[in-house]
């Protein structure tokens, strides 16, 4: 290469040239610019596939959490009247016009309950406010006001007016506000949400909480298997590895169920202990649709994902390491705390972030596992998926998972290397 | 692992200890699997050992759970066993049609993900592949994403193309799935492509085959271990995957693992642990067959001991 850059500044000329005349630096270029697009031409298909069904979906998810129509396109009149005047604008006549006209309007197009929803979601009580009034909006006669307030006094309350105002533009940060436990107040000011409201806070720290618990428990389980797995003569260890890969390949809902039928109260485990008299008969243990259960499926369903790391780091290090401390004068703990452990470190890192990011994430073996203190966090999107109907809130808390885990995906990637990633 | 000769007593005690610790726990990990195999034979509806089973006798022991899958969704299940009570199984049993989408989901799926995650495992193994990392991480990234927010995500923009109207039976679900196998895919196809020794591409060249005749002459046969055991991960991804079926799928499109989930929700019976059974044996005829292919590929590439 230094040669060549030497001759480089007259390669046009007289420098080093390739049979058919061209400058050997050039044709170089050019070869390797080729090269990089053949390699690129060969992943662009997948990479394009992954955009449209991966990338461009989570897009779209994180525009949910920021719009949501669901009131602006309902009620256009009362729309512009928000855009036309100041924050903090008396409501006027002309804005009660608007309003009652919007009602009959979305009563007609059956949609007013999807306005009382968006504003519920704001302030809790003001979906059947919406709906009663939709149905009689029709045969109201102005003054409108009047009228309106007739119905129910709430309409002139000025909080509900801040509400409708802020949710008359379709793109709010209110999902957000709400995911973290916050909330405006009449002024627009944020504020924590009331005490007794706060629960995506204490999830999302239960999540944080329980994916630690289980990640220390799967390592203290995997290292002495990983351990034994690594110093038997590998015909051996292949051996016993089917049994750390059977799990691995095993439905996920095969190892659920089997963890619901041994953990019941009439199951395997239960049984057995009152049998061997461990616990009375009115003494069965409680182990599932709570905490528990959702440890120890966790722990099982995720203990190969640490066990294949920390394998693959053990089995390389030279076992002399350790006898050279031990005739050293190290005891066995010292030989194993100072000279074993800190060789085995890549792989603890490795298995313990890799097991906490799908830990984080978990879904099915908590919802069927879990009961109502073993839940997490995904656990309550999909319940605003499905149930409460919730979708911006739901898209608002799954953005802020996917950035806590696209973190640690990042630190994963900056320690260890997606590269390394290892399937049995 | 042998205890030296110089070992102390408390270090002999440790070691046997240190095994007893290791064998409870290849018990943790493997039992929970194994337990379902004796109980899917259950004579009755529990979901424990009954007096019965535990002393071998032949009447706690029946198939009548797997008889209550075929059967299930029937119309006739009490007919006589004629050649019209099986046509009525072929046409009605549930678990036998959502056997038949799984199935017809998986293999697609998986020719997807293993056709597009090959050709780009061999772009992202070679020397002069540009941004390979950030692309290898964009590739990865469905395994990591946790998959409420993939299905959330899919919802959202499935529901605004309005996939389910294209006319392409189960469509929606076969996309998701493939880019879901495809991180399996790239990780093992490029695993066995580090190993392999790219002189033999250039030694084929030099003897004057074409791109296209190396390829499938000299590199396929060598990584296609690797690409097998790619697609059989991708295939079980999409067989065990359940959350995406449920937010996306429309209502005819049942699979295994959704009707296993309404079932375990709903009202928990042994019929699911017949199925749980059947599954397990299908993943252990999946594992024995990538470790087979492990260590063919391992022995072509002259890496075993013999």
């Amino acid at each position: 290469m230094l040669a060549m850059d030497a001759t480089g500044a007259d390669a046009g000329r007289g420098g080093l040239t390739t049979a058919d005349g061209k400058p050997l630096k050039q044709a170089l270029a050019t070869a390797q610019s080729r090269a990089r697009r053949r390699a690129l031409l060969l992943v662009l298909p997948l990479l394009a596939f992954i955009v449209i069904t991966f990338v461009v979906p989570i897009g779209q998810l994180l525009f949910r959490s920021v719009y949501n129509d669901g009131f602006s396109a309902n009620m256009p009149q009362i729309s512009a009247w928000f855009r036309e005047t100041e924050p903090g604008t008396e409501p006027d006549e002309a804005a009660y016009a608007a309003l009652a006209a919007d009602l009959a309007a979305a009563a007609e197009a059956r949609s007013v309950g999807v306005v009382g929803t968006r504003v519920n979601y704001e302030m809790s009580g003001t979906r059947s406010l919406f709906t009663a009034a939709g149905r009689k909006a029709g045969d109201l006669k102005p003054p409108f006001r009047e009228a309106l307030l007739e119905l129910n006094g709430t309409w002139g309350d000025p909080q509900l007016w801040g509400v409708m105002r802020s949710v008359s533009s379709a793109y709010s940060a209110n999902f957000y506000l709400a995911a973290l436990d916050l909330a405006r107040d009449a002024n627009g000011d944020i504020v924590r949400a009331p005490e007794g409201r706060r629960i995506y806070g204490m999830l999302f720290l239960r999540t944080l909480w329980l994916s630690a618990l289980i990640t220390g428990l799967c390592l203290i389980l995997a290292y002495p298997v990983a351990h034994l797995l690594a110093t038997l003569p590998l015909a051996k260890s292949n051996l016993l590895m089917i049994l750390v890969l059977l799990p691995f390949w095993t439905s996920l809902l095969v190892r659920t169920t089997s963890w619901m039928v041994l953990l019941q109260e009439q199951g395997v485990v239960n049984n057995t202990m009152v049998a061997l008299g461990l616990i009375g008969e009115d003494g069965r243990i409680q182990m599932m649709y709570n905490r528990t259960g959702t440890i120890i499926a966790m722990t099982h369903i995720l203990l190969p994902f640490m066990i294949l790391p920390l394998y693959s780091v053990m089995r390389p290090i030279n076992p002399g390491y350790v006898r050279a401390a031990r005739s050293l004068g190290a005891t066995s703990w010292t030989a194993f705390r100072r000279v074993y452990l800190p060789q085995t470190l890549p792989g603890i890192g490795a298995g313990a972030l890799l097991v906490f990011i799908l830990a984080v994430g978990y879904y099915i073996t908590p919802a069927l596992v879990g009961g109502a203190s073993g839940q997490l966090i995904s656990n309550l999107i999909a319940y605003h998926m499905q149930d409460s109907l919730n979708w911006s809130l739901a898209a608002a808390l799954a953005a802020l998972l996917l950035a806590g885990v696209l973190i640690l995906y990042w630190l994963y990637d900056r320690l260890i290397g997606i590269d390394k990633l290892k399937l049995g | 692992m042998a205890l030296p000769i110089y070992a102390s007593p408390l270090e002999r005690v440790w070691h046997w200890t240190y095994k007893a610790i290791c064998a409870a726990i290849f018990v943790f990990l493997i039992a929970p699997i194994l337990i379902v195999i004796p109980l899917s034979f259950n004579a009755e509806p529990y979901f424990t050992f009954t007096e019965k089973m535990l002393s071998l006798d032949p009447e706690g022991y029946s198939l009548r759970w797997y008889d209550r899958l075929l059967t299930f969704g029937m119309q006739a299940p009490d007919a006589p066993r004629d050649l019209s009570w099986w046509e009525d199984v072929r046409r009605n049993a549930t678990w036998i049609d959502v056997a038949w989408n799984s199935l017809v989901i998986g293999l697609f799926a998986t020719l997807l993900a293993t056709g597009l995650g090959t050709l780009a495992a061999l772009g992202l193994s070679r020397a002069e592949m540009p941004w390979r990392r950030p692309i290898m991480a964009v590739l990865i990234s469905p395994m990591i994403v946790p998959i409420i927010i993939t299905a959330t995500g899919l919802f959202f923009f499935y529901s605004r193309i309005q996939i389910q109207k294209w006319g392409v039976p189960y469509l929606g679900i076969i996309l998701a799935h493939a880019t879901l196998g495809i991180p399996f895919v790239i990780i093992t196809v490029t695993a066995t492509l580090s190993g392999f020794d790219r002189s033999l591409s250039r030694a084929a060249a030099s003897l004057g085959a074409g791109p296209r005749t190396t390829f499938f002459k000299v590199i396929l046969p060598l990584i296609l271990p690797g690409v097998v055991s790619g697609a059989l991960f991708a295939f079980v991804t999409s067989f065990d995957e359940v959350v995406v079926v449920l937010f996306i799928a429309g209502h005819d499109e049942q699979t295994i693992p959704r009707q296993m989930w309404n079932g375990i929700r709903e009202q928990i019976s042994p019929a699911i642990l017949a199925v749980a059974t059947i599954l397990v044996v299908v993943s252990v005829a999946l594992l024995a067959t990538v470790e087979i292919l492990r260590r063919r590929s391992e022995r072509l590439r002259g890496l075993a001991a013999a």
